[in-house]
């Protein structure tokens, strides 16, 4: 796998908080009592050992640096903070992330990135079913495969899958825009394989710099969206109703 | 929500900590599920025992004087090992389905948790630590088990509407889930001759593994026509006499979480549950795919 070079280094020691020691409230309280222009801007997080909420509502550009494991939701609505989880992530990472960016070392479990508004979501192992679930905005790269259900109802943003794609790939997808290098078990309703123009290549080489993946060139990927054909009633399919 | 858990023991030296180790992963899941709790140990087998585990909620009642009158009811001594409220039945493997009978006969409030020539079945209301504290569960040896964290749904919160479920020798269940179909299942069940003690949903998937591995299929056949039959969310655990499955529904929402190692095969619900067992720094650690059976044999 390629190294992602998010870390950002940090000018002085950073503030540790283990686990083990201090509870998980008084982490997040902490991290959420930065004020604008704060110098603690390294964090790190010591034996998460698959707890939930990790660093959820971040609003300061700070770096986070989770040692471990983490569980439901890590990363949360996160707005401007940089998260790296040396681990796997349990499920809803990054969930209605707004900004910012959260790279998972290991994998991550169901729905990553649900919901998310924006920033940049890299999982280096495999993410699971409904990765990218009703997207709004946010970037997700995963360097290995992805579940079924992944990318249903995504309304805009990007996902892209270095691996291979599960069932139902972007069923009944608005905008976002979903490219896959390996293969793609079966597309989900509405959802199509698209012409890769120009200005695809361009945004995907952009995403794959972002996640700082290497030897990956745009053109070995395919790019899937929507047919828009479920934008509108169709006349036609009253009957179903 | 519901908490799931199994550990299947692959080195020996651990089996004496299989109680202590499976109370802790149950323990640490006591949120998703604070309504009962249950405890399925697989020991070690002999020759010229086999067990019945029994619970009843007057255990001063029932309990006294039932080891003579089982005795002398089928011929054959009887050892009775009171755990609160619940106690382990020991009599030789051919008299089992009698003992099974008589105790019914003779205190008809006993509960049968589970029976087997291994198998012990601990479940009650209560969170996990006061369900693990009251049957001594930690000291317990062997060689795999499965536990469950209850959050009710669509059935009682009662002793018996606790998982684990058990409905054929050595077998028992634990589900995170509900299914939608389970009453057609339980009446089909029942023409074949499958008995059931609550109306609980689980309790179908238990005994409709049972009905499979009673026509000849092996766990990992049977697990894969849950698939097909069994209609609704599920994330099962089983544990029979050698071996060890689990299955998601091929929607799989339910989570789940399996780790493997030399020493061991292990399963939470969430990963906080396996973060204590040794090596799992170093585990292969993975989240097992929709509608795909895994299943181990000693």
């Amino acid at each position: 796998m390629p190294a992602t070079t998010l870390s950002k280094t940090a000018a002085h020691d950073p503030r540790v908080f283990d686990l083990d020691q201090l509870s998980l409230r008084e982490l997040n309280q902490a991290l959420h009592n930065l004020a604008p222009g704060s110098n603690e801007t390294a964090w790190e997080v010591l034996n998460p050992k698959g707890s939930h909420s990790v660093a959820v509502g971040v609003d300061q550009p700070v770096a986070i640096d989770v040692r471990g494991s983490v569980g439901y939701y890590c990363g949360g609505m996160n707005s401007g903070s940089t998260i790296t989880v040396h681990g796997s992530a349990g499920p809803g990472v990054g969930e209605n992330m707004m900004s910012g960016s959260i790279t998972i070392k290991g994998d991550a479990s169901q729905y990553a990135g649900a919901t998310g508004k924006g920033g940049l979501l890299v999982i280096e192992g495999n993410a699971s079913s409904r990765c990218g679930i009703s997207m709004k905005g946010i970037d997700i790269v995963v360097h290995g495969n992805i579940g079924h259900m992944s990318a249903f109802m995504a309304q805009s943003g990007n996902l892209v899958v270095l691996g291979d794609a599960g069932d139902a790939l972007g069923d009944s997808i608005y905008e976002a825009r979903l490219f896959v290098r390996g293969k793609v078990d079966s597309l989900g309703a509405d959802c199509i394989a698209k012409e890769m123009r120009p200005e695809h290549l361009e945004l995907l080489q952009g995403l794959l710099d972002r996640a700082g993946v290497t030897g990956v060139k745009p053109s070995e990927f395919k790019r899937y969206g929507s047919a828009r054909t479920l934008y509108n009633f169709n006349i036609d399919n009253a009957d179903a109703y | 929500m519901c908490g799931i858990v199994g550990l299947f023991l692959k080195d020996k030296s651990l089996e004496p900590q299989l109680g202590a180790m499976l109370s802790q992963m149950l323990i640490s899941l006591s949120d998703r599920g604070p309504d009962s709790a249950g405890i399925a140990i697989y020991g070690a087998p002999s020759k010229n025992e086999a067990k019945i585990t029994i619970q009843s909620a007057k255990p001063d009642r029932d309990f006294r004087g039932l080891e003579a009158e089982l005795a002398k009811a089928i011929g054959t001594p009887v050892t009775i090992a009171v755990k609160s409220t619940h106690a382990v039945v020991r009599t030789t493997p051919a008299k089992i389905d009698e003992a099974r009978e008589t105790i019914q006969t003779l205190r008809p409030d006993i509960r049968i948790m589970g029976a087997g020539d291994v198998v012990e079945i601990y479940k009650e209301v209560g969170l996990p630590e006061a369900v693990v504290d009251r049957f001594d569960v930690r000291k317990m040896t062997g060689t795999h088990g499965i536990g469950h964290t209850r959050m009710a749904t669509e059935s009682a919160v009662t002793t018996m509407g606790a998982h684990p479920f058990s409905t054929g020798a050595d077998q028992c269940l634990v589900h995170n889930g509900s299914l939608s179909n389970h009453n057609n299942v339980r009446r089909e069940l029942i023409r074949e001759g499958m008995t059931f003690e609550t109306e609980n949903d689980t309790e179908v998937a238990a005994a409709y593994l049972s009905s499979q591995m009673a026509h000849g299929k092996n766990l990992g056949e049977a697990l894969e026509g849950t698939l097909s039959d069994l209609d609704g969310f599920f994330t099962f655990v089983v544990g029979t006499k050698n071996g060890f499955g689990v299955v998601r529904d091929p929607i799989a929402c339910k989570p789940a979480v399996m780790a493997e190692t030399d020493q061991y095969v292990a399963f939470g619900s969430e990963y906080r549950a396996l973060t204590k067992l040794p090596g799992i720094d170093n585990a292969r650690v993975w989240e097992p795919e929709p509608a795909t059976v895994y299943f181990w044999e000693h």
